[in-house]
């Protein structure tokens, strides 16, 4: 949905490079309709697989029994018990309702429901500051909805926080209202059927109500272990969290039972973590080798409209590590090449590398905020994975006219106090 | 060792061999009291004494050697740059900041067409460029101005050691002198040199600035110019035809120029290959006009004609030495090219005539090249610092409508320095998530690394053909500066798309699949009866420490178990006697090899 919005931004765009067309409307129905295919296909693609790798899979409600049986509960009602050598629990986690919100379950929806919404979402409110509320409000805007994010207290705020108040600030710039600082206290359904919330702001402590189609929570996710019964099995979670505790081999409090995913405590809620962590773990429960997964420098993109990748250290942890006088900042704002004709506002077009101070300078995180901010980062992940130092990325050549580019030349450090603003080509 | 700094530094050297002298004792015995060092070489630089090798070393790293050679009053600059191009300018620059009196002569001399690039004019589209082509080039002048360096729009040639003569535009004559040179005058599009190329082809030069539609265009040529040029003429509409004589895109890896051209194919370009054009005449003058190409088979006598409105070429670039006066001070250049061979510092067969950016033999035609490499010279000569230019693993781009990127070496390159045996390739084809939804094709791109045995498998090699290949190919070009090993690429995550229930993103990640160098073949429909594109995903298995080979790919290919006999989204029985393969058929035992078709 993410591409559908960016679409729309470059049908826009095309007109200044001399394609004659008028922005047309969008058709949700019809992108919903292909993305829900697409995430069946998936879905049936993972279900093949299994089936040709003979693991049998069994649609059922699993809960333990004791430390080495499962059982597992049929749609039907049917109770079946399973014993195993070992088992893993990867059951993720489901989006939070907040239930102390008066209306909040009747009446709003999650990011679980909003990509199989048969009609439009109309105008929207997302509660949260995450990436998943961030990503759902901007590619809203991006389809033409009437579109508002509630944010509590700091976007993003596990990352960076000067790239995620660069992230919003794009956002509020391209049509995104913002408020910052509220929070919801109950929703109403009115007698046409729009939904009535209010909020209040918690510094004036002045209360307000808005009118929406949709409401979406978007406050965080809670892991699926209420149901599997983990005191049966001895498995022991983090009582704030719920998560279950694990080590460095992903073993819980029981020598034979595992967690891999959104559902263990402290790890990067990542698709591709948990499929590396699932891999590795196979590999050692068969024997066949002992490495551990490294949760380090795990790279990752925020899809908002303007995107943000990053990898390694933020800043503020960079500083906290090692302290300000041994950490340097090196910054641009850039301007990608794409933006130019149609003169699009590149005002947060920015990457900054944060590096140890001490020669060769390692660099010990990369943030890039601009177009196809996943597929730049990426590769500088790599990098970083063989240990790059600030000189090594500064002596790889630029491809051009790429934004990618750009980390290949930063210059400019935050402590010169010279403008970070790159001129010319 | 000193010699060689000395030398290439471009600086003549007074060498007194105290062993080859007869009074050699006596002297060492002066100098040891004139400097207290009894040890050589003892070094001593416009009557300043240095010191001994390791002094020297010091003081150039410190930038004082430079200092004491600076002595030159005799010449109007420390630099002279010729052409101001991409390594001219940051050569310029660099030096400029560094504290040398800087002069760049810069002059761009009308194509054929009468269009010197930068004037602007072709409908929305072009004018939009020209206003982006010409605030560079203003932001250009405005940082020579501020770094205080002098651009001369005029065109330099050397008429003796150390001078040149510069002509303006009106044909005014000034002479200016300098310590060094630097030649960075770049290429100009080549002609064919056949009856009508002149008069009524374009070329690339001419392309962005003009101020009708080309219409239909014929592109001759194989280089990445011509394929981009095509390919985005047909992006924009028109009918193209690529001319090609013998290879595509000469220099890079062939498996993937081929892939490319195929993907231009699917977006209606025609190639011509195997041809060459002979003769163009003009049907009708316009804007576009209409000609007429006859071309020549390269492998017989078959003749063929064609109508285009446009014909563009594209079939090669030619060095801008010769009418800059090189002979008259003998710098050597390659008289079947045109190019100045220089060596590892950049410094021509005159020490203190250096060479940087396209006119260079044997460099990467590349602009972060040329900047790179004016950069680092400037700091090497007037900066103290010893750092060369690192061309290997310089990565590139093609911008045809699906690009391709790349890093190190072609597959074949890398076969013929380090022997098939000594290395392992790992590809997959990959299917971007904005492609699923959008029902484009899976099997089109397409990526492979090749690694080397010897080394920990590192990474020598890196190619990618998909969108927005140069944005993913630069990160995985500053891995390879570090080393990067197909361990190392194993252990990093992936930046990831879909997960079955928050599917919000998309991006491109590295699955790679281990291949004998033999098997290249890999299918990716997951539904083989399905046409390509429309339901499944490709395969990804990705595999983990005991690598699946592509053969399990190929046996997983029919995955719809026997079990599951209706697919459920064409409804297709694929286990009936569909025409082709069966599913069955194509279950291999895992020892065996699996031959590509055909």
């Amino acid at each position: 949905m993410h591409q559908a919005a960016l679409l729309g931004g470059m049908i826009h765009d095309a007109s200044h490079y001399g394609w004659k067309v008028a922005q047309p409307p969008h058709d949700w129905r019809k992108m919903a309709e292909a993305v829900q295919n697409h995430v069946k296909s998936l879905n049936w693609g993972h279900r093949v697989q299994l089936q040709d790798r003979k693991v049998k899979y069994f649609n059922f409600k699993a809960s333990f029994v004791n430390p080495h049986m499962v059982c597992g509960v049929s749609k039907g009602g049917e109770e079946t018990l399973l014993s195993a050598d070992h088992i893993v629990i990867a059951t993720g986690g489901r989006p939070r309702y907040p239930t102390h919100i008066e209306g909040a379950l009747e009446y709003g929806i999650t990011s679980d429901d909003i990509f199989w919404l048969k009609e439009s979402p109309g105008k929207t409110l997302v509660v949260g500051a995450s990436y998943v509320a961030l990503e759902c409000a901007g590619f809203l805007t991006g389809l033409g909805l009437d579109t508002t994010v509630m944010i509590r207290s700091v976007p993003l705020r596990a990352f960076d926080q000067q790239m995620a108040s660069l992230v919003t600030e794009h956002m509020a710039v391209h049509g995104t209202r913002i408020l910052r600082g509220c929070t919801p206290l109950r929703v109403e359904r009115l007698s046409d059927g729009r939904l009535q919330v209010t909020w209040v702001d918690l510094a004036s402590d002045k209360k307000d109500t808005g009118t929406f189609d949709t409401v979406l929570w978007a406050v965080g996710r809670v892991p699926e272990t209420r149901g599997l019964n983990l005191e049966k099995a001895g498995v022991r979670t983090n009582p704030n969290t719920q998560k279950i505790l694990v080590d460095a081999q992903e073993a819980t409090s029981v020598p034979h039972i595992y967690a891999i995913g959104d559902v263990a405590e402290g790890r990067p809620e990542l698709t591709p973590t948990a499929i590396m962590a699932g891999r590795l773990l196979a590999q050692r429960l068969c024997s066949r080798s002992s490495d551990l997964m490294d949760y380090d420098n795990v790279p990752t993109t925020v899809f908002t409209p303007l995107e943000y990748g990053c990898v390694g250290l933020s800043e503020e942890e960079a500083v906290a590590r090692h302290g300000e006088e041994r950490v340097e900042v090196y910054h641009a704002y850039y301007k990608p090449l794409e933006f130019v004709v149609p003169e699009r506002d590149a005002s947060q077009c920015y990457i900054k590398m944060v590096c140890l101070r001490e020669p060769p300078q390692l660099v010990l995180g990369l943030h890039f905020l601009g177009p196809n901010a996943g597929e730049v980062t990426q590769g500088f992940a790599l990098g970083i994975k063989c240990g790059a130092s600030y000189q090594q990325v500064m002596r790889t050549v630029g491809i051009h006219p790429t934004c990618a580019e750009e980390v290949a030349k930063l210059r400019i450090s935050k402590r010169s106090g010279l403008d970070p603003t790159v001129t010319g080509c | 060792m000193v010699k060689e700094l000395f030398s290439s530094l471009g600086v003549d050297c007074n060498i007194l061999e105290l062993d080859q002298v007869d009074d050699g004792a006596s002297v060492q015995e002066v100098l040891s009291e004139i400097t207290n060092q009894r040890t050589v070489p003892n070094i001593f630089v416009n009557k300043v004494h240095v010191g001994g090798c390791d002094r020297t070393f010091q003081a150039h790293q410190s930038g004082l050697l430079q200092k004491l050679l600076q002595e030159d009053p005799a010449y109007d600059y420390d630099l002279i740059v010729i052409g101001g191009g991409s390594g001219g300018l940051s050569c310029a620059q660099e030096a400029a900041a560094l504290g040398r009196r800087v002069m760049v002569l810069d002059l761009v001399v009308p194509s054929p067409q009468g269009t010197s690039w930068v004037k602007h004019n072709w409908e929305t589209m072009t004018e939009a460029i020209q206003k982006h082509v010409g605030s560079l080039n203003w932001s250009y002048r405005r940082a020579l101005r501020e770094k205080a360096v002098a651009y001369v729009n005029s065109y330099g040639e050397f008429v003796e050691h150390h001078k040149i003569k510069a002509t303006d535009g009106k044909g005014q004559e000034t002479y200016y002198t300098a310590a060094k040179f630097v030649i960075a005058t770049g290429e100009r599009p080549r002609y064919l040199g056949i009856q009508g190329d002149k008069e009524y082809c374009i070329t690339s030069d001419d392309l962005f600035s003009l101020p009708y539609c080309p219409g239909a265009t014929l592109v001759v040529g194989a280089s990445s110019v011509a394929l981009e040029c095509a390919g985005f003429l047909a992006g924009l509409g028109l009918e193209v035809t690529v001319m090609v004589r013998s290879q595509l895109l000469r220099g890079f890896d062939q498996e993937m120029a081929e892939k490319v051209a195929s993907s231009m194919q699917q977006i209606g370009v025609r190639f011509l290959r195997k041809f060459v054009p002979v003769e163009v005449q003009q049907l009708e003058r316009g804007s576009p006009g209409k000609l007429k190409v006859v071309a020549k088979s390269t492998e017989g006598t078959e003749m063929i004609e064609g109508l285009y409105n446009t014909v563009l070429l594209a079939i090669g670039r030619d060095s801008c030495t010769k009418k800059i006066g090189l002979e008259k001070i003998g710098v050597k250049v390659n008289e079947k090219t045109g190019k100045i061979p220089v060596n590892d510092v950049e410094q021509s067969s005159v020490p203190y005539v250096y060479a940087v950016g396209d006119v260079v033999e044997g460099k990467p035609e590349l602009t972060p090249v040329a900047v790179q490499a004016g950069r680092l010279l400037a700091r090497r000569l007037f900066g103290g610092r010893l750092e060369k230019c690192d061309y290997i693993n310089a990565p590139t781009v093609v911008f045809t409508p699906l690009e391709y990127g790349c890093c190190g070496y072609a597959e074949e390159k890398a076969v013929e320095v380090y022997r098939k045996e000594n290395l392992e390739v790992y590809h997959t084809l990959f299917w971007p998530l904005e492609w699923t939804v959008a029902c484009r094709d899976s099997n089109t791109c397409y990526a492979k690394i090749i690694c080397s045995k010897f080394d920990n498998d590192r990474v020598i090699g890196f190619h990618v053909l998909g969108p927005k290949a140069g944005e993913i190919t630069q990160g995985f070009a500053a891995a390879m500066k570090c080393g990067l090993t197909k361990q190392l690429l194993d252990d990093t995550i992936g930046i990831h798309p879909t997960c079955a229930q928050d599917d919000v993103g998309v991006t491109f990640r590295m699955w790679f699949l281990r291949a004998e160098l033999q098997y290249r073949q890999l299918s990716v429909n997951s539904c083989r009866f399905l046409p390509v594109g429309r339901c499944s995903p490709p395969w990804r298995s990705r595999s983990p420490r005991g690598w699946t080979s592509c053969r399990r790919a190929a046996e997983a290919k029919p995955l719809l178990s026997r079990s599951l006999s209706r697919c459920r989204f064409c409804e297709d029985d694929v286990l009936s006697g569909k025409p082709g393969d069966s599913v069955g058929a194509r279950r291999r035992d895992s020892s065996s090899a699996v031959h590509p078709p055909g």
